[in-house]
């Protein structure tokens, strides 16, 4: 039996461009899935395709057991979106954006006043629920879009990018209300191209790419199949990232990976501790003069670079030093309609 | 976790549809749209500024210059203008209607409304219902200016009520064509030019400011054939005013009836264009 949201082969072109070739996506009943991709990979095309938006050119899909394409209107009924923007009207206060959405689920005005109520309590907006949206700050305009996309509880969720544009904290919390979402049974398809957020909170991922699902597991999967630990060196000059590497490559399983304005490099290795101490003497051995080390597990950045040769987050092409690795920047040279609006 | 997922259970009408819910949803929608213009009053006062500008402008700078059913007086100018400058005014939703449904679509919001099980037409319709509510606020507020300088009806109520309908009817219809530029571009500033610009040649290549029975034939066919002309001239008819035009051209001789007729064909025509490219809307 197909899980709540279910697609089998999803095409769309926009043009020339081909968004989508051919996605398949299996969410069983109250489980999470976290689809992954840099800009423009067809994460929001495929959402958008689930919930009605968009008309795939080819494939099937059937969300909470109703074909999307033969019965979009009823799909509707049973769905709720969260997208990129958060999609609330800025003259109208928060109850008032509630209220109106709850109408159009085709709620009673009473019914959905009473709704809008219990959501502002919920969300923490109860004391700016009569204050123009417009006045909200960026967390409490996105925890009003999202309640906004919870108002009649609907079975599957859908949440573009949810968290993009938020400080942790903010983050957090949006994370805590997904969990508890998810606790309660609600089956929820989430992008994002942060790849820490779908470790925290999906319990499956997909990896798309160029408008194809590239890999698909839970968070531990990916990370095996991905090859075991990894030694990271900070040297402390510039200059020594070339003799670091030669040594790193003399011990490595695979390719090293350098970020030149961290100065940190990256080996996939197996042999544990005592490899990370012969690693520590032929360093110091060859006069290169070290920050840090360590070993780690991989991360679903690693299993990202491993599929698709290029970092989910071209942390690389941050030209501050030192730029936040979690600084999300579209690549450039891949522009297709999705990320051109 | 209680408050989110035991939610009020909506009664999921699963049979949608239906006029009933149309109806119920373009309320909905047209009543959002009018709380958000009594939060932007700036909006609605730029909106009145400008017509009261043009009664003003046109009455006192161009009244002494022009000839009128064989007569410069400004006094005839002035009851002449009324209607051209009134069906003008009218015309002019059509910019806010557009900027307007492009700001939600580069909003998302139109991505909200179109996730929802909501009626297809009626974000359009609220919209188009809210500013005719709008247009009948600029429309009452212009008429008091212009008893103010001097313009006078000559009829009955019923005539004079049944012209604002006309105008109503006629600025309703020009809303639809706003719509689909608002659904047709990509900023709300691009649905305000072109909002406006078609609509200068629209209602100066008619017989809104001048008698058109001067101008070189092949342009006056187009005047007396102009949507716009027929409720300028249905309007003259029904206030009693001077300058109504004496050319034989059928919706001249007619206007009540073209003036309903061409309304109605462009709301039918692009109505149907709107919804269908809201349909496939992507912001």
């Amino acid at each position: 039996m197909p899980g709540a949201i279910y697609a089998e082969g999803l095409v769309k072109h926009f043009g020339d461009v081909k968004a989508l070739d051919g996605v398949d996506i299996d969410v069983p009943e109250g489980t999470v899935l976290g689809l992954l991709g840099p800009n423009g990979a067809g994460k929001t095309t495929t959402v958008r395709c689930l919930t009605t938006l968009l008309t795939p050119d080819s494939g099937k899909a059937v969300v909470a057991g109703i074909d999307v394409l033969k019965h979009p209107n009823e799909v509707r009924h049973s769905i709720g979106l969260s997208g990129q923007f958060a999609a609330v009207d800025e003259y109208l206060t928060g109850r008032e954006n509630l209220q109106m959405v709850g109408q159009l689920y085709q709620m009673s005005a009473r019914d959905a006043k009473k709704r809008a109520g219990e959501l502002l309590d919920r969300f923490n907006l109860a004391d700016a629920a009569d204050r123009p949206s417009k006045t909200y700050s960026g967390g409490m305009r996105r925890r009003l879009d999202l309640a906004a996309a919870l108002v009649v509880s609907p079975p599957v969720m859908f949440m573009d990018e949810p968290t993009t544009g938020l400080d942790p904290r903010n983050r957090q919390a949006l994370w805590d209300v997904i969990r508890e979402l998810v606790g309660g049974g609600t089956t929820l398809l989430l992008t994002t191209q942060y790849l820490e957020e779908a470790d925290h909170l999906a319990h499956d991922i997909c990896v798309i790419d160029h408008g194809r699902v590239i890999a698909r597991g839970t968070s531990d999967q990916l990370k095996s199949q991905t090859g075991g630990e990894r030694v990271e060196v900070v040297v402390h000059e510039r200059e020594q990232i070339a003799p670091a590497d030669e040594v790193l490559r003399g011990f490595g399983k695979g390719a090293t990976t350098v970020e030149e304005h961290t100065r940190k490099l990256t080996v996939p290795v197996t042999g544990g501790a005592k490899l990370l101490a012969e690693v520590i003497r032929e360093l110091d051995a060859r006069g290169i003069e070290i920050d840090d080390i360590g070993l780690r597990r991989p991360t679903l950045d690693d299993v990202f670079i491993s599929l698709t040769g290029h970092t989910a987050e071209t942390a690389e092409e941050d030209t501050e030093a030192g730029g936040l690795v979690q600084d999300a920047k579209p690549r450039p040279g891949k522009k297709t309609k999705e990320e051109a609006k | 976790m209680s408050a989110v997922t035991e939610a009020v259970k909506p009664r999921t009408p699963v049979a949608s549809g239906g006029v009933s819910q149309s109806v119920r949803d373009s309320l909905v929608v047209a009543k959002r749209n009018l709380i958000r213009m009594s939060r932007i009053p700036e909006m609605v006062i730029f909106g009145l500024i400008q017509p009261v500008m043009f009664v003003i402008l046109f009455t006192y700078v161009f009244g002494g210059s022009m000839n009128i059913g064989g007569t410069t007086d400004p006094g005839v100018y002035k009851e002449f203008l009324m209607a051209g400058i009134f069906a003008q005014t009218v015309t002019f939703a059509t910019a806010g209607a557009g900027a307007g449904i492009a700001d939600d679509m580069h909003k998302g919001l139109i991505d909200r409304f179109r996730s929802l099980p909501m009626a297809r037409g009626a974000v359009l319709t609220g919209r188009t219902l809210a500013d005719l509510v709008q247009t009948a606020l600029t429309l009452f507020v212009l008429a008091l200016v212009a008893l103010l300088v001097g313009w006078r009806t000559h009829t009955s109520i019923v005539e004079v009520l049944a012209a604002f309908g006309l105008l109503l009817l006629l600025g309703y219809a020009f809303t639809w064509v706003g719509a689909l530029i608002g659904l047709s571009v990509r900023t709300p500033e691009a649905a305000t030019s072109g909002g406006l610009i078609w609509l200068f040649p629209v209602t100066f290549v008619s017989n809104a400011f001048v008698d058109s029975s001067k101008m070189t034939p092949w342009l006056r066919h187009v005047a007396d054939w102009n949507p716009f002309s027929a409720t300028v001239q249905a309007c003259r008819e029904l206030f009693g005013n001077p300058g109504v035009s004496d050319s034989g051209a059928w919706p001249m001789e007619h206007p009540v009836i073209a003036s309903v007729l061409y309304s109605v064909a462009i709301i039918v025509i692009f109505r149907t264009l709107a919804v269908r490219k809201y349909r496939n809307a992507t912001a």
